[in-house]
């Protein structure tokens, strides 16, 4: 059991930063209820918590982005008020990202100085000296990149370097990484975590955000975590287990039970031959039941949203033959999926899976409004009853059915989404990274749903990247790296170790 | 799964109550104002023959609005409309001169405005180029079509079975400009308001990503859009030349910018996602008041437009002062 | 470096157009004589400087379809002042020409900033209004050549150096675009705002002031050439460079700017603008009528847009890595 560990006089160290009291509100939601954070120079702080615990929430608060509504921020002592993002940046608190925020179409150099760039006596940017000391620093941390080369040529590996380097330009003194490995090779990740230590040596203090626990536990020194927008608890990272970790993100142990179901698996509904893309994915051949729930694990980037994309028309493949119910069926085209019976819950929900600006029934009749109009002509009432059924089935969380759909919550828009798809009466469910981004509650909900769905005899792909759900709701797990099938596993050696080995690829090439 | 008997209302608040609050009502009350102060500062205002007449200034920029608003609605534009008029206007005066009939002529005009609006959807659609700047190419090269064609000459000498398209008049002061404005104003609102397509045209302009995912066949819609516009103009083009009575290259000039007032005026939004028909319908309205009242206070059409600019600016811009006045407070 | 310079889109659109002046040079010698290349670039000054500051407006996401109204009504203003007060000393005009259009593209400017108006609605508005006002001004009337002092009318054309000063004014405006852009933080900040906004309010830039920037520049350039479109034709009336924004915008787009901003470069204005102008010099010497210069530009158009869009295409996420035996 965890105990909130005492500071002894050796260890009392003065945080760089500490943020105590913070309120963050949103119309209708409480972001962030009165947190806590100390970062302390030279370490590692771990952040953890689900999504929507409010992570995101406060790095946007330390880097000035949001102004708090309430509470307090000391750096070194004294109270500060970003009143800017530049102004955040300025007091030495910089952010990596998972998306780049930088600019594409800018130098190296330019990038790593935008802002401030070393001037030449008449005022202007000294663009020799600029470019000098991007190599500099670039060296220093050991990344072989070319100052001169557009921001855009480089990999995501490479793009984490430059914003590294640029975080060292502005003498940072916080560094906050969110999320970083996640597009990451492994041995990428190595270098991150040898950036890392360097980093700390330099008695930069450093806000290390993943969900990741083998991470985690790797390079931490210490950790702090939020819950439902709360603080739960900080601590020396030596003094919890990972289960004491979970425990303390989710308050309640952690309910590791997943639907039971009869295996009622029939003929196949869907095979995939030969499956190719010049660029994203290569060689995939695989075979669907009926009332299957096929599971697909592999790191960020391994090319499975790629592919379900393409299977659903989105891309061209440019070899490959796709059978459903045994006739070889040509797709070009998202419509022509769902006339097919093949339908895509992305996991980008906002941009793919909702049209934000139309009321929820009009998203969920969308797909099906030849079905609820008549001869072209829509047939509102049609509309609200089809609408009315599936999200009733879904328990959707909502003022009216009018309500325009950008106002609910993640979960509930994934609702609407699967609502929408099951109103075609599909036969194959593609879901990617389904319970991405929802609080545990409304997980449990999805896997039930999604069991109750292969039970009535659909059969549903469910792209994921989390462990325990891959292993608690597929039959059968295929593992995707770099774009290519690397193992199909079934029944006993369908294990955890098995998974990361065949995903990570450790093992089979040196690393 | 417990099913809960949790079910959810259709509307909040009803249809009717919503209608008060929005853009239209505002242009109503514009419309209706400028209506009554024109009838006090004109005493020529209120004749129904003067105020036929009026409705020559947006009939033919109307009809090209009501296909420009949908594919606004969608996030695209076109910038060549009044090209396009030059350039079937053009090709009916060619069809003139060797000597074809009215239905010819027609027929001429619609296949040219088709084709042109073709030749747009295939770079918007197929070749993927954004269609601001494709549209200005094409809006130069219909034109300058037209300039090579004809240089600074003009056809003239167009047959009377084909003057009544733009002088004749169905019933008393009805002219057959009018009627067809009000004809297709009936036939883009059940097309945006009450069919699939309509909606799939809302559902890409407030998210295209999305809407494709939905299984909206984007490109297809869109390239429909383009061809509409461009029939439109074909449309404009015949009722424009019938009403002049002859082709000049520089036909129709400008246009495309006043039908783009239109269609902001009349509550779309630029960016896409939003508006309707009857906001165009009483946008044309409002245009074609002011003109007309303008006109006959001997306003010169140049500082009229100075009007127009403002109306164009002004009424996006207070509701948004307004709101920074209320945050303020 | 070599390499890139050699593919750059600059470079081919450089031989482009030194291929088309070759052509017409080979059955038409006269074309490359000194003067007439004088010529043809001195016909295309206002252009380059218009092409310029458009150029710094597409690149943050905007568009200013003002421009010539605001030169024309420039023009007319300080044509009308010139007539009233003939001793008004040149540089003094020049000030005023380059404020009264710089306060235009203020207003432009602070309507997309401070109440987010999008750009092409404010400019299409902005673009009639400032036509409007010539007529206010003047009547409908013209101004005339003999109504403009000698040397108002002179300054554009005097001669330095084998250049006219117009020339070299849009030479003097290139260079500085090109300090402006590669050694300034607001030129950087330009590309910034246009290749990605959001990351932009990260570094402390402020989107909507870079803009409202972009628009005083383009405001000033067009005011700029306002005064040398009136001095250099002698003449000042409502409708002067009617239509002319659109050659504008297609001389960026012809020079590689892209409309999604965040990309271009001075020498692709420059280049752009030049393309067009030899062109439109071209047609009266090869015999083809000058109607035929409307569709060669507007077909132009068309080929570098679709041009543009192949070559920034940017390629999806390569996944596939070749099967290597050595990792």
């Amino acid at each position: 059991m965890f105990q909130q560990q005492t500071l002894t006089d050796k260890d009392i160290t003065l945080p760089i930063l500490q943020l105590s009291g913070i309120v963050k509100i949103f119309p209708g939601v409480k972001a962030l209820d009165k947190v806590s954070l100390n970062l302390y120079p030279g370490q590692v702080t771990a952040l953890v918590g689900e999504n929507g615990a409010g992570k995101s929430t406060i790095v946007k608060v330390l880097t000035g982005i949001y102004k708090p509504d309430d509470g307090e921020i000391l750096l070194d002592g004294q109270a500060i008020n970003f009143s800017t993002a530049h102004h955040a940046s300025a007091a030495g608190i910089t952010a990596i990202h998972q998306e780049t925020v930088l600019f594409d179409d800018l130098t190296v150099a330019e990038n790593i100085f935008i802002g401030h760039a070393p001037r030449t006596k008449l005022g202007l940017i000294d663009t020799q000296e600029t470019s000098k000391l991007a190599q500099q620093l670039l060296q220093g941390i050991g990344a072989d990149i070319d100052p001169s080369i557009r921001l855009r040529d480089l990999g995501i590996a490479s793009k984490h370097m430059v914003a590294i380097a640029r975080a060292l330009s502005i003498d940072a003194r916080v560094v906050i990484m969110d999320e970083p490995t996640a597009a990451l090779s492994y041995k990428e990740i190595q270098e991150l975590y040898a950036l890392v230590e360097q980093l700390r040596s330099q008695g930069k203090a450093i806000l290390f955000i993943s969900h990741k626990f083998d991470e985690i536990f790797e390079i931490a020194d210490r950790f702090n975590v939020f819950r439902d927008g709360q603080f739960i608890a900080e601590g020396k990272i030596e003094s919890v287990t990972e289960a004491d970790l979970v425990q303390l993100m989710v308050g309640r142990s952690v309910n590791k039970i997943y639907p039971q179901r009869q295996e009622k698996i029939c003929e196949d509904v869907l095979e995939v031959e030969r499956y190719c893309h010049p660029t994203e994915f290569d060689d995939i051949n695989f075979t669907l039941g009926r009332g299957e729930i096929l599971g697909f694990y592999g790191l960020v980037g391994a090319g499975r949203s790629e592919l379900m994309q393409s299977l659903f028309g989105i891309t061209k493949p440019s070899d490959g033959v796709v059978k459903i119910g045994g006739a070889t069926t040509v797709i070009r085209s998202p419509a022509d999926a769902v006339g097919h019976g093949i339908v895509y819950v992305p996991e980008d929900r906002g941009k793919q899976g909702v049209v934000i600006g139309l009321p929820i029934f009009q998203n969920v009749t969308l797909p099906s409004l030849n079905y609820t109009s008549q001869k072209g002509f829509i047939r509102l009432a049609e509309e609200f009853k089809l609408a009315r059924e599936y999200t009733q089935r879904l328990d959707l969380r909502a003022s009216s059915l009018d309500q325009d759909v950008g106002n609910l919550s993640g979960g509930n828009q994934q609702k609407v989404v699967i609502a929408k798809w099951l109103a075609t009466q599909p036969i194959v469910i593609i879901l990617d990274e389904p319970t991405k981004g929802i609080d545990i509650g409304s997980k449990a909900a999805v896997h039930e749903f999604m069991s109750d769905l292969a039970e009535q005899g659909l059969s549903v792909i469910m792209v994921s990247s989390e462990i325990p759900e891959v292993l608690g709701m597929s039959d059968r797990v295929i593992v995707m790296r770099e774009g290519r099938m690397v193992a199909e596993l079934v029944g006993d050696d369908l294990t955890p170790e098995a998974l990361i080995r065949h995903a990570a690829g450790i093992g089979e090439v040196n690393p | 799964m417990n099913f809960k008997t949790r079910s959810l209302p259709d509307r909040l608040h009803s249809q009717r109550s919503q209608a008060f609050k929005n853009w239209e009502t505002l242009l109503f009350a514009v419309a209706v104002s400028i209506f009554v102060v024109n009838s006090f500062a004109s005493p020529y205002f209120l004749d129904a023959w003067g105020l036929s007449d009026a409705t020559f200034n947006f009939t033919e920029k109307a009809m090209i609005a009501f296909a420009m608003a949908l594919l606004i609605i969608t996030g695209e534009i076109d910038l060549s409309v009044a090209s396009i008029i030059a350039l079937a206007s053009t090709a009916m005066g060619v069809g003139l001169q060797f000597g074809l009939g009215t239905t010819e002529l027609v027929f001429i005009g619609l296949t040219v405005g088709l084709l042109c609006g073709a030749f747009n959807a295939v770079l918007v659609t197929v070749l993927g180029l954004p269609s601001i700047v494709v549209t200005i190419g094409t809006m130069s090269l219909f034109r300058g079509i037209s300039y090579i064609v004809l240089g600074d000459q003009s056809y003239q000498g167009y047959p009377p079975e084909f003057a009544f398209f733009g002088q004749g008049y169905v019933f008393w002061v009805f002219s057959f400009e009018l009627v067809l404005f009000a004809l297709l104003a009936l036939i883009y609102g059940i097309l945006l308001h009450k069919t699939n397509f309509g909606r799939a045209i809302y559902a890409i302009g407030n998210n295209p990503t999305g809407a494709l995912f939905s299984g909206i066949r984007v490109q297809r819609v869109k390239f429909i859009l383009f061809l509409l516009t461009g029939l439109m103009s074909g449309v404009a083009a015949i009722c424009l030349t019938s009403r002049l009575g002859s082709t000049r290259p520089s036909i129709g000039a400008g246009m495309e910018l006043e039908v783009i007032t239109m269609v902001v005026l009349g509550g779309v939004n630029i960016l896409g996602g939003s508006g309707t028909i009857l906001g165009v319908v009483l946008a044309a309205f409002v245009m074609g008041l002011v003109t007309f009242g303008f006109g006959l206070l001997n306003v010169p059409g140049i500082v009229m437009s100075i009007f127009i600019g403002l109306l164009l600016i002004g009424v996006i811009a207070l509701p948004r002062l307004w709101k920074m006045f209320l945050n303020r407070r | 470096m070599i390499k890139r310079f050699l593919i750059a889109r600059e470079t081919l659109l450089l031989g482009v157009i030194l291929s088309l002046i070759a052509l017409i040079a080979s059955r038409f010698p006269g074309f490359v004589a000194a003067g007439n290349l004088v010529n043809v670039f001195n016909d295309t000054a206002p252009l380059i400087i218009l092409a310029l500051g458009q150029m710094v407006v597409i690149v943050t996401r905007c568009i200013d379809l003002s421009v010539a109204g605001n030169l024309a009504l420039t023009g007319m203003a300080v044509a009308m002042l010139n007539s009233i007060a003939p001793d008004l000393p040149i540089p003094i005009i020049l000030t005023i020409s380059i404020v009264l259009g710089a306060v235009m593209g203020l207003m432009n400017g602070l309507l997309v900033w401070k109440l987010e108006i999008p750009p092409i609605v404010v400019t299409l508005g902005t673009m009639t209004i400032f036509r409007g006002i010539i007529f206010l001004i003047s009547d409908g009337k013209w101004v005339n050549a003999h109504e403009m002092s000698a040397s108002f009318t002179g300054f554009p054309r005097a001669e330095v150096m084998g250049l006219p000063v117009m020339s070299w004014i849009a030479i003097g405006v290139s260079l500085m675009f090109l300090l402006l852009i590669t050694r300034t933080s607001l030129g950087r900040a330009f590309f910034a705002v246009g290749g990605n906004p959001h990351a932009a309010v990260y570094t402390g830039i402020d989107v909507g002031k870079t803009q409202c920037a972009a628009f005083v520049i383009s405001g000033a350039l067009a005011g700029l050439v306002g005064y040398l479109w009136v001095a250099r034709y002698a003449v000042a009336y409502v409708d002067i460079a009617g239509g002319f924004e659109l050659e504008v915008v297609a001389a960026c787009v012809i020079g590689g700017i892209s409309i999604a901003g965040g990309l271009g470069s001075v020498g692709g204005a420059v280049l752009g603008a030049l393309f067009l102008g030899v062109v439109k010099n071209a047609l009266p010497v090869v015999h083809i009528s000058p109607f035929w210069q409307l569709a060669i530009s507007g077909a132009a158009i068309v080929i570098a847009v679709t041009f543009n869009a192949r070559s920034n295409r940017s390629s999806g996420r390569v996944i596939l890595k070749p099967v290597r035996p050595d990792s």
